[in-house]
């Protein structure tokens, strides 16, 4: 099935199987979501299940927040990451605060959809990826699916967790087809995996960029380079071993974010490996993001402003020259 | 009936009339000492008091059941302790100890008690509005007939989420009572400076739900209007904005100079100060007898001194125990 049947098929499992657990946003009602994630939802659970809000981001967030409170299980959905930034107050304020706050009295069980990134020509207001903003903030998780069945497994783990956790779905992988184990059981929502095995260097991504990068390492092949790839799949908690085992057996290390380089994820991920597998280094980390402009709309300067399979080969190969 | 016999006739029992003076009382004394203890350095951070205001928080509380949820915000010592949180758990947080009832993670702004549904004070101003929304949502999807308290002061009303959470709770009929204090200053910005409207009852209008607006000192004359807004969200007719109106004789908070309004201003006000209001009107029905609030205050006077040594003599949250309660295990 796709990225988005995996999303809906997860959504209707946990609404079937719990009645605590509750979908809420913009449009995922009648219009079946901004991305038809929950399409047809609306006619198997009604209105009050599948509860389209008005659009204030802070206010149905914040109530997803007081339900989970409440003792519900709420799904927020919020159409974009750019949209977030409206409810940020509630996220980082509340959502993320109010267990240590209250010194452990509470807890909030919410779970939170959120689109995120670019390549459909969006323009700046509709296309960044900002989800490494969020795996600064302590007391919630981040998880970044690349996969569909991640995109299902991820939801479904998210839903037993006592405390906040956002889902980032990149826009371009709701079509993507994928295997699906529908019958599985809870999956592990804190381990990076290494989706592809390899000696000469260490690719690491997460999410809308996980394709881009196995592509670049079936080029790297090609040339010679084995390179591994480390899909992150949480952003928070950050498998931090699986990343500096890889590097110990490799030697070099490329992180592709799709984020902007400066303040960026990509720099906690190379400043993790620096920290702790200095000595292992046989060149300095590299990385490959977004160039540091607002998303362009028209087609050739989004393209080159996301990280591209191109740029991913030519740093793999220039660190292997130069440091071989 | 005229109007005189009915100011002669009480319209409480003598009971409940002098309960509502001693929470009132309560209140005041508890924040007169944590402003000593502040000074004393004692108490550190951000200090909010509510001395003026405690009528609309102790008449409006007596609306809520022990099962129906309370949202607060940053000035919240006189919700929590109307609330019945213990005066010596409130202390202790404030103290930064174990014993404080959010071990002193949150201090004065932040004060939680799971036990009593009192889901905390917010310090984001308007922070709390979507989260009562959000907890009546619940009740409400869980066919519960809990309703939920939501305290903000008038400096929400400038903040999108006053709006949003209004028109979400009246869209969808949850049972919230929004309950606006309206103490003039946002901060230092006074009502008319910062809203083109300053009758805030009236923007309920704007999202169809029910309002009202009452004189906030007159302690009464609260209970019987959130009575009423409670009433009104318990049958089912939705969300409800009762405005108070009252006035903090105290600064914004410790370290506020007060050069934004009159001394003259204040000294109005503090003629219409609820608790001596409330009290001439108790000595008028016989209700009250200086015995009566020499016991009274030595009562308080006790409980206050306890709760000073309970913070006093509490140990503080070990380092250890820093991380600890930022995740929690998964348990369902």
């Amino acid at each position: 099935m796709t990225y988005r049947e995996a999303a809906r098929a997860a959504i209707r499992k946990a609404l079937r199987e719990d009645p605590r657990v509750f979908l809420m946003g913009e449009d995922v009602g009648g219009y079946g979501g901004a991305f038809a994630v929950s399409l047809g939802l609306l006619e198997e659970f009604g209105p009050e299940r599948i509860r389209d809000a008005p659009l204030s981001e802070s206010a149905f967030v914040g109530a997803g927040i007081g339900a989970a409170l409440g003792g519900m299980r709420p799904i927020v959905e919020i159409m974009t990451v750019n949209f977030s930034m409206l409810a940020m107050d509630q996220i980082l304020n509340n959502a993320a605060t109010l267990r240590h706050m209250s010194g452990g009295q509470f807890n909030v069980p919410l779970v939170v959809r959120v689109a995120t990134g670019g390549g459909r020509q969006m323009a700046a207001q509709h296309s960044h990826s900002l989800e490494g903003w969020y795996a600064h903030i302590p007391g919630i998780k981040v998880l970044t699916p690349a996969t569909a069945a991640d995109a299902y497994g991820m939801l479904l783990a998210a839903l037993h967790e006592p405390d906040p956790v956002f889902i980032f779905e990149h826009a371009t992988l709701y079509p993507l087809e994928g295997e699906v184990d529908e019958a599985a059981q809870l999956i592990d929502i804190v381990h990076a995996s290494v989706t592809r095995k390899g000696k000469d260097v260490t690719l690491i991504t997460y999410g809308g960029t996980l394709g881009k990068t196995m592509q670049a390492a079936d080029r790297l092949a090609q040339e010679g380079i084995e390179a591994e790839v480390i899909d992150l799949r949480s952003l928070r908690p950050l498998d931090t071993p699986t990343i500096l085992a890889s590097v110990a057996k490799t030697h070099r290390a490329i992180v592709v974010d799709e984020g902007w380089r400066t303040g960026s994820f990509s720099a906690e991920i190379s400043a993790q490996i620096v920290e702790n597998a200095f000595d292992d280094l046989d060149a300095p980390v590299a990385r490959v993001c977004s160039a540091e402009v607002p998303m362009p709309y028209a087609k050739h300067l989004e393209t080159a402003a996301l990280p591209k399979v191109e740029e991913i080969v030519s740093a793999a190969r220039e660190m292997i020259s130069r440091h071989d | 009936m005229s109007a005189t016999t009915l100011s002669q006739r009480p319209p409480v029992d003598r009971e409940h009339a002098l309960f509502l003076l001693r929470e009132m009382l309560r209140i005041r004394r508890f924040e007169e000492k944590a402003a000593e203890m502040y000074s004393l350095q004692k108490i550190h951070g951000f200090l909010h008091l509510y001395i003026g205001e405690e009528a609309t928080g102790v008449g409006a509380m007596q609306a809520f059941s022990p099962e129906d949820a309370i949202v607060a915000t940053y000035r919240e010592h006189g919700h929590a302790l109307a609330r019945g949180i213990p005066a010596r758990v409130l202390m202790a947080e404030m103290f930064g100890k174990v014993t404080g009832c959010s071990r002193g993670h949150g201090g004065s702004m932040h004060f939680f008690d799971a036990s009593r549904r009192f889901y905390g004070g917010y310090a984001i101003v308007g922070g709390g509005l979507p989260i009562a929304v959000g907890l009546a949502l619940a009740e409400k999807m869980q066919g519960g007939s809990r309703i939920t308290g939501c305290y903000f002061g008038d400096g929400a009303v400038a903040e999108g989420e006053f709006h949003e959470s209004l028109n979400l709770a009246a869209l969808w009929k949850l049972p919230v009572v929004f309950l606006c204090e309206n103490n003039l200053y946002a901060m230092g910005t006074a009502l008319a400076r910062h809203q083109a409207q300053t009758d805030i009852s009236r923007k309920a209008g704007a999202y169809g739900l029910g309002s009202s607006a009452v004189d906030g000192m007159d302690v009464l004359a609260v209970e019987a209007a959130a009575k009423q807004a409670a009433q009104s969200v318990r049958s089912g007719n939705g969300p409800f904005l009762l405005e108070l109106k009252t006035y903090r004789f105290r600064a914004h908070s410790m370290a506020d100079p007060d050069l934004y309004r009159t001394k003259a201003e204040i000294e109005e006000w503090k003629k219409r100060d609820p608790i001596p209001l409330f009290q001439s009107r108790l000595r008028e029905w016989g209700f009250l007898a200086d015995s009566d609030l020499d016991r009274i205050e030595a009562e308080i006077a006790a409980e206050i001194d306890e709760a000073v040594r309970f913070a006093e003599e509490s140990a503080p949250e070990p380092i250890e125990d820093l991380l600890k309660d930022v995740e929690g295990p998964v348990t369902t």
